[in-house]
């Protein structure tokens, strides 16, 4: 490792932080999505919904936070895309700086971004009624989930942040991630799905996240079910991150 | 790294050439971007590659600054061979691309202090406000880059890659898009450069750039660097000159900037 690289990622974490202090609309634009589907199903659809006992907001929020976490990393792209397209991105390459520092600023930058909108997003979910009997630790487990899951997401959005060819193709990539959800057990219990549905909708690590965090927010013993989100978590990451790697190395030589 | 702020982080190879390209290649798919293109330049002049859009330049600035491998043939920069030693040349050079590559959120003491911060060097605040004093940009360094006009953001760019004193500055199209009173800005800019002992490399397609600034010329054409020397050897390629009485018409450039005159045409030509 360059000896430059932790305190060359730290100057360039700086310049991205300050990005968002400055521009703090992403952050807004980021949490509006979940909160008004927060809304919507907590008010209208949710008196519907047959989702066990206890009230809807706490059903609903688990799956609320992966969408928050999904469409937050589109800004990890799209930041990504316009250090290539302004030509700062070469000029940091051209310079004696660890290459890979300017990456991981943008990974980090994400991190912090994503943790600033689930906190707001968690903040509107107490006010709306969701109590949750979790335990510090529970807490613990449930933000290493998150952060797990949001650095996965992370390095996947760095692949097409340094491969679009346009603004839209950068963050593009993050609908189909927001949808995800929807076939999962993040709304509704998977057993009301037919056949196929639900089989799809019980083997993608959306159910099995978000029923961990379900289990961890209700004080219930989470089972098998972590050890599979955390692998799912886990995989993601790793797979994300070499091809991340791979496409980096690709476009810098 | 313990290079103190005026001091370059690595000292100069007085026994090299500054730059030195011998027989260099590279493709784009089936295109042959440059097909074999030696290059000279001394220490502390200013070398001027002239060609139009699409002859090269670039292609062969980008490979000199170690963001492009060629396909073939040999570069050094400062002493250093562009494809195996490339964090040393990173450390001898900087690179002022065609568009401005300057942080638009940031405020132009933040953009230069950055830039210090990623070449190590101490005392980051220091180095910036001298660059700005020195590009006049002192008043416009607590405003956000995003606000400062073409000329200002090229001035500043070029602030950015003087930061700790790289012996080696790339200069592609540096004028490019500017209007005519900001293209003097950084032609002056250009000229302390070299004064001070810098060695500068700019590309261009305004024939009257490269005779303005340049000790020595270079015509890239189609991958090819048809040929070089200085100013006085390429017009002795042309039949000599014939003399004719001609009325001296002044140029709608002397007319524009008797109008709106100032500093900046005091110290031109």
């Amino acid at each position: 490792m360059n000896k430059h690289f932790l305190g060359d990622t730290a100057v360039l974490l700086g310049r991205s932080l300050r990005h968002i202090a400055r521009s703090p609309d992403t952050i807004i634009t980021t949490v509006i999505t979940p909160i008004a589907l927060l809304l919507l199903f907590v008010y209208v659809l949710g008196g519907a919904i047959q989702a066990g006992a206890g009230s809807y907001v706490n059903y609903l929020l688990p799956g609320i936070l992966i969408i928050t976490i999904a469409s937050g990393i589109s800004y990890t792209a799209y930041r990504l895309f316009l250090d290539l397209q302004g030509g700062i991105f070469e000029r940091f390459q051209s310079m004696p700086i660890a290459r890979a520092a300017v990456l991981w600023a943008h990974v980090l930058t994400s991190l912090v971004a994503t943790v600033i909108s689930v906190v707001v997003v968690v903040l509107v979910a107490l006010a709306m009624g969701f109590r949750s009997g979790a335990s510090v630790l529970d807490w613990l487990a449930v933000a290493g989930i998150l952060v797990l899951f949001t650095l996965a997401l992370t390095w996947l959005a760095v692949i097409p942040g340094l491969t679009a060819s346009s603004v839209d193709g950068a963050s593009a990539f993050a609908y189909p991630l927001i949808f995800l959800p929807f076939i999962s057990s993040a709304f509704v219990p998977t057993s009301s799905m037919p056949g196929p549905v639900r089989a799809f909708a019980e083997n993608q690590p959306v159910t099995s996240i978000v029923n961990t965090l379900r289990a961890l927010f209700t004080g219930h013993p989470v089972g098998t079910g972590i050890w599979i989100a955390l692998a799912w978590c886990a995989g993601l990451l790793v797979v994300a991150f070499t091809f991340a790697g791979i496409t980096y190395r690709r476009r810098i030589s | 790294m313990l290079a103190g702020m005026s001091t370059p982080p690595v000292t100069d190879r007085a026994d090299h050439p500054a730059i030195r390209v011998r027989g260099l290649e590279k493709s784009f798919k089936d295109l042959k971007v440059l097909r074999g293109v030696d290059v000279d330049v001394a220490r502390g002049s200013i070398f001027a590659l002239l060609g139009s859009n699409g002859a090269g330049k670039t292609t062969l600035v980008r490979i000199l600054s170690t963001l492009l491998k060629a396909d073939g043939g040999r570069a050094e920069v400062n002493g250093f061979d562009v494809a195996s030693r490339g964090a040393e040349v990173r450390e001898s050079i900087s690179l002022t691309g065609q568009f401005a590559a300057v942080d638009e959120i940031l405020t132009g003491r933040e953009n230069l202090t950055m830039v210090a911060r990623l070449r190590h060097l101490k005392d980051a605040g220091a180095i910036a406000d001298r660059l700005l004093r020195r590009f006049s940009l002192t008043e416009a360094g607590a405003r956000r880059v995003a606000t400062y006009s073409g000329g200002m953001r090229r001035r500043l760019d070029i602030a950015m890659s003087l930061v700790g004193d790289p012996p080696v500055v790339f200069l592609d199209e540096p004028t490019t898009g500017l209007d005519p009173e900001a293209r003097l800005e950084v032609w002056s800019a250009v000229k302390e450069l070299a004064a001070a002992g810098t060695t500068v490399l700019l590309t261009t397609q305004y024939l009257d750039e490269a005779e303005h600034l340049a000790d020595r010329i270079a015509i890239l054409h189609e991958g090819r660097i048809l040929v070089h020397g200085t100013l006085d050897e390429l017009k002795r390629l042309l039949p000599p000159a014939k003399v004719e009485y001609v009325e001296k018409q002044p140029t709608l450039e002397d007319v524009f900037l008797s109008l709106v005159g100032t500093a900046a045409n005091g110290e031109q030509r």
